[in-house]
C-alpha cells in the first residue's frame, strides 16, 4: 500500500503542557487506515512557505469507528509551531500512512514491554491499544525529563505502568532502563532518544530478549523517494527508515 | 485548452514536467498521489554500474527556501534497476529517463551498454553529482573532461542521450557547447549547487563530506540564468530545472528557451507538485491565449 496525500479537518488541537500537544484529525479514506507505528508527513503551511519540508509525526491513536487520527507531538521548531497553532475546523495536509508500523500479529502470545522516552512514547499508545484489544496487555515503562504526559491514558491497556524521570519529581528518579529486567519479557518495543534506544537494545540483547526500535531520522519525502533517511543496518544493508522502517530490529540498527 | 505536450528528440512527452532524478524515486512511489500519465516523464535515481550504499552521517539540511542534500548516489546498481525497478516504471504510462552517474569512464560505458537493450526512453548522463568523489562531478567542472566522457558514452549509446550539467562548471556556456560537440542529443540543467552548513553546537560541518548540494527555490533565479545562457549557446533541446515550484516558475524556464522542465525539491513540499505545476501552466496559457508551449518557448532569448 502506498501513501496518500489529502487535506484533513482538525477536530481538536490541545496543549498538554508547555511543549506537548495532542491533535485529532479526520481521516476519511477507509481503504488506507493507519496501523500502530506508522506515521504521516504533516503540513499546514503553503508549499512555498518555510519550513521547506513537511514534518513526519507518528500516529498516536487511530479510532476506526470515528475515523480519527491523533498525533501527540512536541513543539520544537518552526514546523511544529505552525501545527500547534492549528484551530478546530482548519485543514491539515497529511501524506501517509507511511512506514511499516509495529508487527502486532508477531507480538501476540509473547510477553511484551513497551519502553518509551519523552515524545517517543507517542507511537507506543496505539500499539498498547491494539495488543489490549487482542486480550494481551503489555507492560509500559516510560522515561521523561520532568513532567510526564499520557501515563493515565496507557493504564487501561497495560498490565503495569512505571515511570522514571531525570528530575526525580515524578516516579523513579533515574533512567527508564532501571524500571525493568529485560529477562522478564520476550519482546521489547522501544521508541525514544537515540542513547535510550541504544541502551535498551544493549540490555535486551544481553538478556536474549528481542528488541524493536522505532527510529526518527530526518526525511524529506516520507515515501521512499529521496533516500534522505537511510539507515545503514548491520544485516540488511541501506534501508529507508520511512518505508522499510521506522520499526526495525534493535540489533540491526545498534548491534 | 492549451496543449502542453512536448516533443523531445522525436518522442512526444505527455507534458512538460518531468520528475527530477533523486527526488522521484522510481516514480512508482508517487503513483497513488500523482497522475503519472500527465507527467513528461520520470528520471530514475542516479544509477551507478555497481550500486552504492550512499553517504554516512547527515544527509538533509533545510535552509531558507532550500534543501542541502548529501545522499551520495545511493542506488542498487544498473543491473538491479533493469531487473527490478524498471519493470515497475514501465507501468507508469510516462517516459522513462534512466539517470546514469558515477565512476570511471569505463563504468559509464558499461552502464550505457546495459541500458541500451532496455525499454528506457532516454539516458540522462549525470556528470554533475557533487556528493560522491567519483559521482561525476569531476567530469562536470572542466569542459575538457566532460567532452571525453560524453564522446565515449555517445559512441556506445543507442538511446537518446541527455547530459545533465552541474552549475559548478567553470563556464556553463563552454560546458554546454563541449557536451553538444561531444555528441549530447540534449542537455538538462542545473544539478545542485555545492553548498555547506555548519552545526554550531558541535562546531563541525553538518555533512561528513563537508560540502553538499543545494536545491530548491533558493537556486531558481541562478538556474534560470544558466538555462538562458545555455539556450543562447546550443541548438539542442534543453531541459531546465532548479527550484521550480509553481507553474509560473516553469513557464519562466520555457521562455528562457527550455523544451521541458524537471521538478525536484518541490515534490517534497507537495507530493502532487508535478501535476499541480502542469495544471498551473495550463491555466496561465489559457488565460493568456497561448495554445502551445512553442508559442512562448525562448521568447526571452
Amino acid at each position: 500500500m502506498r501513501a496518500l496525500n489529502c487535506d484533513c479537518k482538525v477536530l481538536e488541537n490541545i496543549r498538554l503542557n508547555e511543549s506537548i500537544c495532542l491533535l485529532k484529525a479526520q481521516w476519511t479514506d477507509k481503504d488506507h487506515c493507519p496501523k500502530a507505528g506508522q506515521f504521516y508527513m504533516l503540513r499546514c503551511w503553503k508549499q512555498d512557505e518555510a519550513p521547506l519540508l513537511s514534518r513526519p509525526i507518528s500516529v498516536h491513536e487511530w479510532d476506526a469507528e470515528t475515523q480519527t487520527i491523533s498525533f501527540l507531538y512536541e513543539v520544537r521548531g518552526e514546523g511544529t509551531h505552525k501545527i500547534a497553532a492549528l484551530k478546530t475546523g482548519e485543514l491539515l495536509n497529511l501524506t501517509g500512512p507511511a512506514g511499516n508500523g509495529w508487527p502486532v500479529e508477531q507480538l501476540l502470545g509473547k510477553k511484551v514491554a513497551l519502553v518509551g522516552g519523552g515524545i517517543g512514547t507517542a507511537p507506543l499508545y496505539q500499539l498498547a491499544k491494539e495488543l489490549a484489544a487482542k486480550g494481551e496487555k503489555p507492560s509500559y515503562f516510560a522515561g521523561f525529563r520532568d513532567e510526564p504526559y499520557r501515563m493515565e491514558a496507557f493504564a487501561p491497556f497495560c498490565q503495569t505502568t512505571a515511570l522514571a524521570t531525570d528530575s526525580g519529581r515524578f516516579g523513579h528518579h533515574g533512567l527508564v532502563t532501571e524500571l525493568f529486567d529485560p529477562k522478564d519479557f520476550d519482546v521489547i518495543c522501544c521508541c525514544g532518544p537515540t542513547p535510550m534506544m541504544k541502551a535498551v537494545t544493549k540490555l535486551a540483547l544481553e538478556a536474549g530478549t528481542e528488541v524493536l526500535v522505532s527510529l526518527e531520522n530526518k526525511m524529506a519525502c516520507g515515501i521512499g523517494a529521496c533516500l534522505g533517511c537511510t539507515c545503514h543496518t548491520k544485516n540488511n544493508g541501506a534501508i529507508s527508515v520511512c518505508k522499510q522502517g521506522p520499526v526495525l530490529k534493535g540489533e540491526d540498527v545498534y548491534g | 485548452m492549451a496543449d502542453l505536450r512536448v516533443n523531445l528528440l522525436g518522442k512526444t512527452l505527455n507534458g512538460p514536467v518531468i520528475g527530477a532524478s533523486g527526488t522521484y524515486g522510481y516514480g512508482v512511489e508517487y503513483a497513488d498521489m500523482v497522475d503519472l500519465t500527465k507527467l513528461g516523464g520520470v528520471c530514475s535515481k542516479g544509477l551507478t554500474l555497481n550500486g552504492k550504499p550512499g553517504n554516512e552521517g547527515e544527509r538533509l539540511w533545510e535552509t531558507p527556501s532550500g534543501l542541502i542534500n548529501s545522499i551520495g548516489l545511493q542506488n542498487p546498481g544498473v543491473q538491479h534497476f533493469i531487473q527490478h525497478e524498471l519493470p515497475e516504471m514501465q507501468t507508469m504510462g510516462t517516459a522513462i529517463f534512466a539517470n546514469l552517474g558515477g565512476g570511471c569512464i569505463e563504468d559509464y560505458e558499461e552502464g550505457t551498454r546495459l541500458l541500451n537493450d532496455t525499454p528506457v526512453d532516454f539516458i540522462e548522463l549525470n556528470i554533475s553529482c557533487p556528493n560522491v568523489k567519483h559521482g561525476g562531478i569531476a567530469y562536470g567542472v572542466k569542459a575538457e573532461s566532460a567532452k571525453e566522457v560524453v564522446s565515449r558514452v555517445k559512441a556506445v549509446c543507442k538511446k537518446p542521450l541527455i547530459v545533465k550539467l552541474s552549475p559548478n562548471a567553470e563556464s556553463i556556456p563552454e560546458m554546454a557547447a563541449a557536451c553538444v560537440e561531444a555528441g549530447a542529443d540534449a542537455l538538462s540543467l542545473v544539478n545542485t549547487f555545492q553548498a555547506m552548513a555548519i552545526d554550531l553546537e558541535r562546531r563541525q560541518p553538518v555533512f561528513k563530506n563537508v560540502y553538499a548540494g543545494l536545491s530548491g527555490p533558493a537556486i531558481r533565479p541562478i538556474a534560470l540564468r544558466m538555462v538562458h545562457q545555455v539556450c543562447k549557446t546550443v541548438k539542442v533541446p534543453v531541459i531546465g530545472l532548479g527550484g521550480i515550484a509553481t507553474g509560473r516558475d516553469a513557464l519562466e524556464f520555457i521562455m528562457a528557451g527550455a523544451t521541458a522542465v524537471q521538478v525536484g525539491t518541490a515534490n517534497f513540499a507537495d507530493p502532487k507538485a508535478c501535476n499541480r505545476i502542469t495544471q498551473e501552466m495550463a491555466e496561465w496559457m489559457d488565460k493568456n491565449s497561448v495554445k502551445t508551449l512553442e508559442e512562448i518557448r525562448g521568447c526571452c532569448l
